[in-house]
Formats: structure tokens, C-alpha cells, sequence
């Protein structure tokens, strides 16, 4: 507690170095932290997409075949690994909500840190877990029809963390402006879920009527949902109707890129 | 000396409903100041810019020599916030909270950790940095919550409503810690209350009430400026006897929330008098020291419960 004197100099440039790394570390690491220690969320948000997934896929298996053949539930498998990222990136992001509530926010907000450390801290703790849970669900893969070689683990693995970086993204500047989670939530239904609907997880574009497919072609996610599935398998046929995979590709590394620019943007209208 | 704080004509609006009005004040290095006012003068709004979380809308404010709207980052390294709303995370730990807080400040390594450990034996909460927070009562919390503003050794701390929520015994320790960071430290400290007894331990208060700094000095100085005691008078129908006073006696008072009060009352016979003649009509008569509670009410004319909206 000894401070005055000559040590309040060393202070005073001690912290001029803020910096950039150890204020988005501290965030991604408690965002780690809360994660790990709430087992309710751990699981609930790899559990409900993947009982989703063995009850639809098997009821539906029966009934459909999709385009260029094979299983329904291999069809809905990368659908599945996409809403498993959408919902751990929501309820990673619904915490923004909560944290201004508590007034957790408040204090990180009149700290030194830059408004790219807040939005990156987050963003990088959602995509985190985000993936991690894809991850544990992609162990699977291989016993619906995916062969995971090293090639398409690694390609599968880069789409996810861009997938997930612009879920994560878009929940931080959606929950950044809300001042309750119900409001979110109310989102959460009529956005997020028919996003994720609408991006061929379910089914595919070809086929649908005319309004549907320009809905779905308007859909960023859609193009999210055609390089996962691309990358999990470059032969795949359930991308009919869609550009190249580079075209996708890009489009999905374009909207993570613009999500967190909005967000980086949205926390640097406090003073600074 | 530079002020620690200094505001010159600061004026902020919500929409059409203005918080703050041309306030000016100063705040002197190494004092304990407190922004006395009912909820609605004012107090939280100024709490926000000071903070730097509200940019000010117009007129002066600066903080230990910086503008706060274009070097607020100067401000926040040197400046210790604490809000209403605890600002720790309750689903970490006592230490986890202080070492994330001070990398936001960009401290690391043995210098962190040795800041973590000066500062939970000076709150004396060594024995709970593994606990998570939200296991914590009220109080612990809160000298937590003190610890963590002073991660990085600032030179000013401000609160808001510091005592709110905290049991008699709590408060009094918090008060002491704040006393001995003070001496220790030369921290100058800045905090907001509506408790009268709060505002009674400041070395200086600003008085605050519908946006606007009516009154500032020592408690002290300000309770001295009503005299020597303040008769509090009464009655089933006290404008009526208000009136009665000033004619028949000479004794002007005004008329607060149903109570007659007369500032500077220094002679114990007119007292008598008073009451010997209207005895009929009184209910109480009180003869007291001016509390800051009877400031307020002679610079505003109202009662201290009443104040503006929203604040």
C-alpha cells in the first residue's frame, strides 16, 4: 500500500503501458473461467443441438433422401455442428447483457482498456467455446460418414473458428445496445433461429420455391453453413445452387470481419 | 496545486430533462469530498462524468489536470471507480477478480501479484482470495470491491453511494478503511450519498439539489452559516402561525413539509416567549444545532426528502 512518493511515478508509467494484449486476455480468460464453472451451459448448449439431430435425422431419414442421395442424418450433421456454434456464441454473448446489469461492464468501460480489447476479449471468448463444443460434437463425425484425415480436420477447424468469430460477433453487437435478456431473446427467435433455418442446415436451396431461396440466398449463414460443408467433404453435392466454395468462403470471412468491426465500432462511442 | 477535481459550468440534459445546470465545484487533493443531495439532484448523472462513462454535454471538467472528454484514458489510469452496483464478477474468485482487474490495467507478473497481496491484507480479506465472491456477505464485498479500485494505486477513488446496502457495522469499517487510505496514500476520494451522517465524516461537501451545486464548504462552515440553533416549530395550521410570528414577534420562518423552521435563533427568552404566547397553537417546538439537513432547507426552501425525477 506504500504509494506516495517516489513510487507513484514508476506507477504512473507502469500503467501507460496498458497495452493491448493483457486487457483482452483478462476478458477471454473469465469469459474461459465462467464457462468451465457453469455446467448447466457446458453441456446444455452441445446436448440440446445434438438430441436435435438424432431425433429430426432419424425421424426424418426414413421419409427424405436428399439431393444426390445419401443420409438424412449425415445431411443435417454440419447443421447441427452450426447450431451448436449459434448457441454457444448466443449464450456466450448474452452475458454482454448481464454484465451491464451487474455493473461488471461499468468497470471494465472506465478502465484504460481500448474499445478493440472489449469487443476482441469477448468475441475471442465466445468463438472460443464456440468451437471447442463443435469440436467435441465433431468427434462423431467419422461415424456418420465423414472422413476426418488431418487435411480436412484443419480445413474443418478454420471454418469453424471464422463461423464462430461472426456468430459471436453478431450476438456482442445485438447484445451490446439491450438492457435485458428477454429482449434477446426475443431476437434469439426471430433472427438468430431463422438464420440458422434458413442456411440450408435443413435443407437444401434447390427445390424451395422462388421467395424462400432469395431469403436464403440473402442469408449470410447460408454461405457459412456451404464452406463448412464444403470443407467437411469437397465432393459434396448439398451445395447445389450456391457459388463456388471460394465465393462462400469469402463471403463468410467477409461478414465475421464486418461483425467485429460493428462491435469494435458500437463499444467506441463511449468517451475515450 | 492543480485540483483534483475541477468542474466549471457543467450542464447535462436527458432529452428534454435537464440533470445537471451550470455546476461548478472543486475538489482539493487529499480530501475526503461528498456530493450531498435527495435522489434527483443531480448526484449520479455528475457521478457518470466523472466516472468518464458519460461524456459531458457541455462546460469544464477536469480531473486530476486532464479534460475528461479528450484524455479520458489519462483519467482512467489514474482514477478508482466504484459504482452502486458492485462491479466484481461473482462467479470468480476474491484473487481472480483483482489479478483480471489489473490486467485490464496492463499489470502482470510478480508486480501484479505482489500489488494483490499488499491489498487483501490491507482490507484484510487474505483468508478469502480462493472464495468465490458471490459466497461473500455484503460487507466482505464490498472492501473487495475497494481493493479492486486501488489495483492500480491511483491517486483518486469515487464512489457512488458508497453505504448503500451495508449493515451499520460494515459502513463504519468501510469509512475507516477510506480514512486510512487517506493518510497512508494520499488518496483524495470523491463520493455521493444521501445519508446526512455520511456527508457529516466528509472533510468538504458539495450540496446538490435539481442539478445544481446550491452550497459548498466543510460541514462545519456550512451548518456555522445558520447561526448558533434552529428553532423547529409545530402546528396544526403552521402557515397561519408562521405569519402570527412575523408580525406579533418579529420572527421570520419558513414553512417546510408542515414544519416552521427559523434559522438563527440565539436568545433562549424569545424562545420562551414564543411559546408562551402561542401555546395554544403549538404542537413541538424543537431548539437545536443547524443540522446539514436545515442548511439544505434554507438555501432551497425544501424539505431534503423532496427532490427532482430521476437522477
Amino acid at each position: 500500500m506504500r504509494r506516495r512518493g517516489g513510487d507513484s511515478k514508476s506507477g504512473a508509467t507502469m500503467a501507460e503501458a496498458v497495452g493491448f494484449v493483457l486487457p483482452t486476455y483478462s476478458l477471454w480468460r473469465r469469459e474461459i473461467i465462467r464457462f468451465v464453472r457453469d455446467r448447466s451451459r457446458l453441456y446444455g448448449s452441445i446436448l440440446q443441438p445434438a438430441v436435435l439431430w438424432i431425433l429430426m435425422g432419424s425421424g426424418l431419414r426414413g421419409s427424405f433422401v436428399p439431393l444426390g442421395g445419401g443420409d438424412y442424418l449425415a445431411y443435417i450433421y454440419p447443421g447441427t455442428l452450426m447450431l451448436i456454434l449459434l448457441f454457444t456464441a448466443i449464450f456466450s454473448t448474452i452475458s454482454v447483457v448481464e454484465d451491464r446489469r451487474e455493473g461488471f461492464l461499468q468497470g471494465v468501460l472506465v478502465s484504460p482498456i481500448s474499445s478493440t480489447s472489449v469487443a476482441l476479449g469477448k468475441i475471442a471468448g465466445g468463438t472460443t467455446m464456440a468451437v471447442g463444443e463443435g469440436l467435441l460434437f465433431l468427434v462423431i463425425a467419422p461415424f456418420v460418414g465423414f472422413s476426418l484425415d488431418v487435411q480436412t480436420a484443419v480445413r474443418t477447424v478454420v471454418v469453424l473458428v471464422a463461423v464462430g468469430v461472426g456468430m459471436t460477433g453478431l450476438g456482442f453487437r445485438i447484445a451490446w445496445g439491450m438492457s435485458s435478456t428477454a429482449g434477446f431473446h426475443a431476437v434469439m427467435n426471430l433472427l438468430l433461429m431463422p438464420m440458422w433455418l434458413l442456411s440450408g442446415a435443413f435443407f437444401p436451396l434447390v427445390g424451395v420455391p422462388v421467395w424462400l431461396e432469395w431469403v436464403m440466398r440473402i442469408n449470410p449463414m447460408t454461405y457459412a453453413m456451404a464452406t463448412l460443408r464444403w470443407a467437411m467433404d469437397v465432393d459434396n453435392a448439398m451445395v447445389d445452387g450456391l457459388p463456388d466454395p471460394g465465393v462462400c468462403a469469402a463471403v463468410t470471412a467477409g461478414f465475421s470481419m464486418a461483425m467485429v468491426g460493428w462491435s469494435i465500432y458500437v463499444v467506441g462511442r463511449r468517451p475515450t | 496545486m492543480t485540483d483534483a477535481i475541477y468542474i466549471e459550468d457543467l450542464s447535462y440534459s436527458y432529452d428534454d430533462h435537464p440533470a445537471l445546470n451550470e455546476v461548478g465545484l472543486s475538489v482539493r487533493k487529499g480530501e475526503i469530498y461528498g456530493l450531498l443531495g435527495p435522489n434527483g439532484g443531480g448526484k449520479t448523472t455528475l457521478f457518470r462524468i466523472l466516472s468518464t462513462h458519460t461524456r459531458p454535454q457541455s462546460g469544464v471538467v477536469r480531473i486530476l489536470g486532464s479534460d475528461v472528454t479528450s484524455q479520458a484514458n489519462e483519467i482512467r489510469r489514474q482514477v478508482g471507480v466504484v459504482f452502486q452496483h458492485p462491479g466484481l464478477d461473482p462467479k470468480l474468485r476474491v484473487g481472480e477478480n483483482l489479478r483480471h482487474h489489473g490486467w485490464l490495467y496492463g499489470l502482470s507478473g510478480r508486480l501484479l501479484e505482489a500489488r494483490i497481496e499488499d491489498l487483501l491484507r490491507a482490507f484484510r480479506i487474505e483468508d478469502r482470495r480462493s472464495d468465490l465472491v458471490e459466497t461473500l456477505s455484503g460487507g466482505l464485498q464490498r472492501r473487495v470491491e475497494l481493493a479492486k479500485s486501488m489495483i492500480h494505486s491511483p491517486e483518486l477513488l469515487i464512489f457512488d453511494e458508497p453505504s448503500t446496502g451495508l449493515d451499520p457495522g460494515a459502513r463504519l469499517t468501510f469509512w475507516k478503511d477510506l480514512e486510512r487510505l487517506r493518510s497512508d496514500d494520499g488518496v483524495t476520494v470523491v463520493l455521493t450519498t444521501h445519508f446526512l451522517e455520511e456527508a457529516e465524516r466528509c472533510d468538504r461537501i458539495g450540496l446538490m439539489s435539481q442539478g445544481q451545486v446550491i452550497a459548498e464548504g466543510t460541514p462545519f462552515d456550512l451548518r456555522k452559516g445558520l447561526g448558533e440553533k434552529v428553532l423547529s416549530i409545530r402546528a396544526r395550521d403552521p402557515e397561519t402561525l408562521r405569519d402570527a410570528l412575523a408580525e406579533d414577534v418579529g420572527i421570520e420562518g419558513t414553512v417546510v413539509e408542515g414544519v416552521i423552521r427559523i434559522p438563527d435563533v440565539d436568545d433562549d427568552d424569545r424562545v420562551a416567549e414564543v411559546y408562551r404566547r402561542f401555546s395554544d397553537r403549538i404542537d413541538s417546538v424543537t431548539l437545536a444545532r443547524p443540522t446539514l439537513e436545515d442548511v439544505f432547507v434554507a438555501k432551497t426552501g425544501r424539505g431534503f426528502e423532496v427532490g427532482g425525477n430521476d437522477g
